[in-house]
């Protein structure tokens, strides 16, 4: 059956997404309901592709040369029954000095056994711009599991930034693992903010390789988990290069019975280079806590707070 | 009239009397003054009356309005009009400004209005500041007179501030003695736990606390110069604060 109108604007409802951006002639939006492109809309500069596979759809996105997609270019993945998988084979290719933020919302709203899969391969050229915000809204049962995986490039002054977080529901299964290489001048931060609940299981492995002079890398992430939710944090950050520079910064606060690991490895190879690493884990800071509980917050509505505050 | 007392107040940490059989009575709509010098228990006696994790084990009581308050948690005592302004204070990765001032007046009226107000009071722009993080970028001032304007909102009966000239600049120190004057005037009374002669000079009333114990009360002038000339020269050795109080 053919998808509808009304399906697309069912999906960008889920997604919390202004209606105007799917009416806008000059916003990109591609919209993949399982395996189905429900509907997508393209501008001048920016082109987009997608075939549906048995379980996903397979998808490229180039920017061409010199182009600079003014708007947020939104792409729309979800699987509403409560059931499914949805697999993504994306190729994303930045032509030099071209410029897009893609805005992805992952909507599982009613997911009790959905698996959403993500392998991209990500090529950012000379004096490009490519950021990437994953936004995902989940059912409240945590039924979702998602494995996010990316390989990207990011040639001499390229830009590349991602951010994942969760809006709503719960967790489910997150498995990040992102690997990324700067060359010269090129640039790199990674973002992850995730709360988990229940028995929620939270895994991010993020790999940064500043192998050109004077690259620059963050791998950031902020977690907070609570009750017998589980977090596992690896975060690789190498540099090889004279004057390359990198930040490896791990937050993560540990409530009830929940556990939560990191493990940041900063490797340098080059006596020009230089990296540094800060991890705190552990229950919310005390006189953070007390300061709230000055002003008459409970204790609850104090935590809550300090995690929200912690995942921005 | 009295808001708040300490009736023979003790406390011990780690086996040490830090606060060793503290009685004071607070007037109502007052500014007091509690001096003394590194070590006196001024801090300890601020995080005890607002029930602090590790200041609890008290014997003797507190009484807020004539009824003890020592069984009660750190955010009762506060949603009952207590409130505790840190020495050094906290920061909060993420949070913005207009969120931690928020959290104060939560379900208020006019919400918005009253925490831009109270970031004007204490002399900081709100479009500056208000979605900044109460974090690492400001300075130790800065977030002093966040705190400031986060009681000035909340508009408790009884504030306390520690040391508030602290890390401050001598522009920003203006502010923050209009501050206090602002609580007194909205109907607060304020207890100035200091050792510096400048804020002393800003209370109306005074008690001098050393080694736990109260020496002396009365008028600014009298303690101020006792406290000057006899305490600040003094080379007797108070215990420090085993919990790193501030003291």
């Amino acid at each position: 059956m053919r998808p509808s109108d009304g399906d697309t604007r069912k999906l960008f409802e889920f997604a919390d997404l202004d209606m105007k951006n799917l009416d806008d002639p000059e916003a990109a939006h591609v919209v993949i309901h399982e395996n189905q492109v429900l509907g997508s809309n393209t501008v001048p500069g920016l082109r987009i592709e997608a075939t549906p596979l048995s379980d996903g759809v397979k998808a490229s996105l180039r920017v061409e040369r010199d182009q600079v997609i003014a708007k947020p270019v939104h792409l729309c993945f979800g699987v509403v029954p409560k059931t499914g998988t949805q697999r993504i084979i994306i190729d994303v290719q930045m032509e030099e000095n071209a410029r897009a933020a893609i805005l992805a919302h992952c909507v599982f709203p009613f997911a009790e056994d959905v698996r959403h899969l993500m392998e991209g391969t990500i090529h950012i050229s000379r004096g490009a711009f490519y950021s990437y915000h994953e936004r995902h809204v989940h059912s409240p049962q945590g039924g979702v599991k998602v494995y996010p995986k990316a390989s990207v490039t990011v040639e001499e002054g390229g830009t590349f930034i991602t951010e994942f977080e969760l809006l709503k529901g719960r967790v489910g299964l997150i498995d990040i693992d992102y690997e990324v290489s700067c060359a010269r001048e090129a640039v790199m931060e990674m973002v992850a903010r995730v709360s988990g609940t229940g028995d929620d299981v939270i895994r991010i492995n993020e790999t940064g390789h500043l192998t050109g002079e004077k690259a620059r890398g963050v791998l950031r992430s902020k977690i907070a988990v609570r009750d017998d939710a589980q977090a596992e944090i690896r975060n690789k950050l190498t540099a090889s290069a004279p004057y390359a520079r990198g930040h490896v910064d791990c937050k993560e606060i540990v409530q009830d019975r929940a556990r939560a690991t990191a493990v940041p490895i900063v490797e340098v190879n080059h006596p020009r280079a230089h990296i540094t690493h800060e991890a705190a884990i552990g229950s919310v800071d005390s006189k953070q806590l007390e300061t709230l509980l000055a002003r008459g917050l409970s204790e609850d509505e104090a935590v809550e707070l300090i995690i929200q505050g912690l995942l921005g | 009239m009295s808001i708040l007392k300490v009736k023979d107040l003790k406390l011990d940490l780690s086996g040490k009397p830090i606060l060793d059989g503290l009685t004071m009575d607070f007037s109502e709509n007052r500014i007091h003054a509690v001096v003394g010098p590194n070590g006196a228990g001024k801090s300890t006696l601020a995080q005890t009356i607002m029930g602090l994790s590790g200041y609890r084990e008290i014997s003797g009581d507190i009484l807020f309005e004539g009824e003890s308050i020592r069984e009660l948690d750190t955010d009762e005592r506060a949603r009952r009009g207590i409130t505790l302004a840190w020495q050094e204070p906290a920061r909060f990765e993420g949070l913005r400004i207009r969120d931690f001032i928020g959290a104060s007046i939560r379900g208020k009226k006019g919400r918005v209005d009253l925490i831009a107000d109270s970031l004007r009071k204490v002399g900081m722009e709100p479009s500056i500041y208000l979605d900044r993080a109460v974090d690492k970028t400001l300075s130790g001032g800065e977030r002093k007179k966040i705190e400031l304007a986060s009681i000035l909102a909340m508009k408790p009966k009884v504030a306390i501030l520690d040391e508030p000239d602290s890390g401050i600049d001598i522009d920003s120190l203006e502010h923050i003695f209009e501050a206090v004057k602002l609580l007194k005037k909205e109907g607060a009374t304020v207890l100035l736990i200091t050792h510096s002669m400048a804020v002393l000079g800003h209370a109306e009333h005074a008690f001098l606390i050393c080694c736990g114990k109260l020496q002396d009360k009365g008028d600014v002038k009298s303690i101020g110069n006792y406290f000057g000339k006899r305490c600040l020269p003094c080379d007797h050795k108070n215990e420090p604060d085993v919990n790193g109080g501030g003291l």
